[in-house]
């Protein structure tokens, strides 16, 4: 088992005819990801070649679904039609969508958020994000997939290069999935939703969960924490030298006055029994000794 | 981007909010024309994207052109919580009856668009919601319909403004709302809204947020960008299209990937506790592909900050290879030469990292060291800002 994303996972990738897209899905083939049709309006009925491997391009999500039996699309559009391909592969009943995109309008993102929720048929990664992995099984955006392989840890977190890093740093012991939320302001899947997923993972033994300045989604993910997970977590937050109204990188990076600081986030983690490392290699160490390892 | 009040006040006018005769000044002496051309009492308003500034005098009330003249004297280069005021706001004076509170913005929890009301305006509406909660409405707004009159006039009700005035604070409320969707804002908030004593609903100040990224579709918000509060280096690196925050530290860093970067300030700044506080200089994140002229640019920028005594370059090869990231420093140290002056420590893992720390081994460049972990570069790395700085060990 995995979350999310499996071996039997059949992808459409939004945007393959353009650089971002044909590279991403060439890296996905590769790993194993089934990558079963491409997505661009008005290139419907062009055929674009894997070494090798033909893979059909259509002019809508509905149209690809007909014809291929996906069940997740990875959009890799410009953030300007980034809304338009969300809204064709919900219409399309797609039940996961994973926007790479960065760069997306907030208004953009939170109608289309809306939109899925009230389809109540897909679930929406991102935007801002590396998508997910989950090794040795499927690997839907643009994580490196030879980092490490299948292991008993799931990892949830907002930044992409966080998450190689700590896939990195325990890549012996190996990942169920690894999911990246993404860095906006609003995000389809959040803390919460990777922690009760992984939490059900009967595969997933621990859980290691990156979060970072901004908002109050760790509060809350605390908060869940203690009243859903009994598998042990172990946290890593980013951003405790961040200066007030500052952006760091990451859209949803700042802390506006005194809320959506680091040391808040660590606080309420610790405050339900999470622990928390000072550095990346420390929250990977403390995650070892709890596995004995 | 936040907006400055003058800059709210003229989009509410655009949006058909109303708003009181109002002119922007930056000399005294703009600011006694401003008054005589909007005629009788005016109040001058220091233009900081901060609170507070009434408490800090910044705020003063003339009765004519020449008193106008003087206080606007006083409160231009005021220093108001660390900004330079250098722009008054010179405005018509409104004998006030009632101040209320009106607000859209993006509830990021709630992923969804929240209008907060009150018949409490004109102080901190964080005061009003943690004191008196039940005085402050607050309703979600769903994003695929929007606010419409009927709801306008409910929200109104809910927040029990006076029914005389209802109609008009509803007006005001879709009005504000067709702002916040125009405009791309994630926050549009009056406070205070007031009825003045003639019985008119007027905005009387403001705070705008846009979405930066939603840049592309409005050409005109580039105009309101305040240039003359960006740090100089921060310019630079804007221009350069390089995401830079400027800090107060010595280690000058350089990353990939936004996490990863604010990560390795804090990494920074705890392993120079052992240094005599050292602290990291800098924000920078190269991105995805560490070209030689991105890892130039963003090395001159760095160099160029008179307190960097150590740079550190902390780079996880995830799509990037090492082995490129490696050339990339070299070309760029060849492309500064002499410019390049300062302890170079680089920390290089994942995607080609053998032939990436090889490369950089061969060339042994006398400002380059290589650590191979991020704790130990980073304890490095302020050890070398701690030793060259003087600060004591």
């Amino acid at each position: 088992m995995a979350i999310f994303l499996t071996e039997n996972s059949r992808v459409l990738v939004h945007g393959m005819t353009g650089s971002e897209g044909s590279k991403h899905t060439k890296r996905m083939l590769t790993s194993g990801t089934k990558v079963v049709g491409g997505v661009t309006p008005g290139k419907g009925g062009q055929v674009v070649d894997f070494d090798g491997l033909a893979i059909p391009v259509f002019n809508s999500a509905s149209e690809a679904v007909a014809a291929t039996n996906a069940d997740t699309s990875v959009i890799f559009v410009p953030a300007k039609f980034t809304k338009a391909a969300v809204i064709d592969a919900v219409d399309a009943e797609v039940a996961l969508i994973v926007v790479i995109t960065e760069g997306v309008p907030v208004h953009d993102t939170t109608e289309f958020f809306a939109y899925a929720q009230k389809s109540g048929k897909s679930r929406l990664i991102g935007p801002n994000c590396p998508g997910l992995i989950s090794p040795g099984k499927s690997n839907v955006g643009i994580i490196p997939a030879d980092i490490t392989g299948a292991g008993p840890i799931g990892l949830v977190s907002k930044s992409g290069t966080l998450t190689y890093q700590m896939m990195y740093e325990l890549r012996d012991i190996g990942f169920s999935t690894a999911v990246g939320i993404g860095g906006d302001p609003v995000v389809g899947t959040t803390h919460i939703d990777c922690l009760r997923a992984f939490q059900d993972d009967p595969e997933t033994k621990a859980i290691v969960m990156i979060g970072e300045i901004g908002g109050d989604a760790e509060e809350r993910a605390a908060a869940f924490i203690k009243e859903y997970v009994t598998k042990p977590v172990v946290g890593y937050v980013a951003g405790f030298t961040a200066p007030e109204g500052k952006t760091m990188g990451h859209a949803g990076a700042i802390v506006s006055g005194s809320s959506g600081t680091a040391a808040a986030k660590r606080d309420a983690l610790e405050a339900v029994g999470v622990r928390v490392g000072v550095t990346p290699s420390e929250s990977a160490q403390l995650l070892r000794s709890i596995l004995g390892k | 981007m936040d907006l400055f009040e003058y800059q709210a006040r003229d989009l509410f006018e655009v949006h058909g909010i109303p708003v009181l005769p109002a002119q922007v000044a930056r000399t005294p002496e703009e600011a006694r024309s401003a008054a005589k051309a909007i005629g009788g009492r005016v109040v001058i308003k220091a233009q900081v994207k901060t609170g507070g500034r009434g408490k800090a005098g910044g705020v003063k009330v003339a009765e004519n052109s020449d008193e106008a003249f003087e206080k606007a004297s006083a409160i231009l280069g005021m220093d108001i919580k660390g900004h330079r005021v250098n722009a008054v706001m010179v405005a018509q004076a409104a004998p006030i009856d009632s101040e209320y509170y009106l607000a859209i913005l993006l509830d990021r929890a709630q992923r969804s668009f929240l209008v907060m009301a009150s018949v409490s305006g004109g102080m901190d509406i964080e005061e009003v919601a943690h004191k008196t909660p039940e005085k402050l409405a607050k309703v979600l707004v769903d994003p695929l319909k929007g606010i419409d009159q009927a709801q306008a006039l409910a929200i109104a009700t809910q927040a029990n403004f006076p029914a005389d005035i209802r109609d008009s604070v509803a007006k005001v409320l879709l009005d504000l709302w067709k702002c916040f969707v125009a405009e791309d804002a994630t926050l549009v908030e009056i406070n205070p809204l007031v009825k003045t004593k003639d019985g008119k609903i007027i905005a009387l100040d403001g705070k705008v947020t846009f979405d930066d990224n939603a840049i592309f579709r409005h050409a005109d918000h580039e105009a309101l960008v305040d240039h003359d509060a960006k740090d100089p280096l921060e310019a630079m690196a804007k221009e350069k299209d390089l995401n830079y925050v400027k800090l107060d530290g010595e280690v000058g860093i350089i990353g990939n990937g936004a996490g990863l970067v604010m990560s390795t300030l804090d990494v920074v700044a705890y392993a120079g506790e052992k240094f005599g506080g050292v602290k990291p200089a800098n924000f920078l994140d190269i991105g995805g592909g560490a070209s030689a002229q991105i890892m130039a640019d963003g090395l001159a920028i760095i160099l160029g900050d008179k307190d960097v005594k150590s740079v550190f370059v902390n780079v996880f090869g995830g799509i990037t290879a090492c082995d490129a990231v490696a050339n990339g420093i070299l070309q760029a140290l060849e492309i500064l030469g002499p410019k390049a002056a300062k302890p170079i420590v680089v920390r290089l893992d994942g995607n080609n990292v053998v032939e990436g720390r090889r490369i950089l081994n061969e060339a042994a460049h006398p400002l380059i060291q290589q650590v191979d972990t991020m704790d130990g570069a980073a304890s490095r790395a302020a050890e070398l800002a701690s030793s060259s700085s003087g600060v004591a060990k």
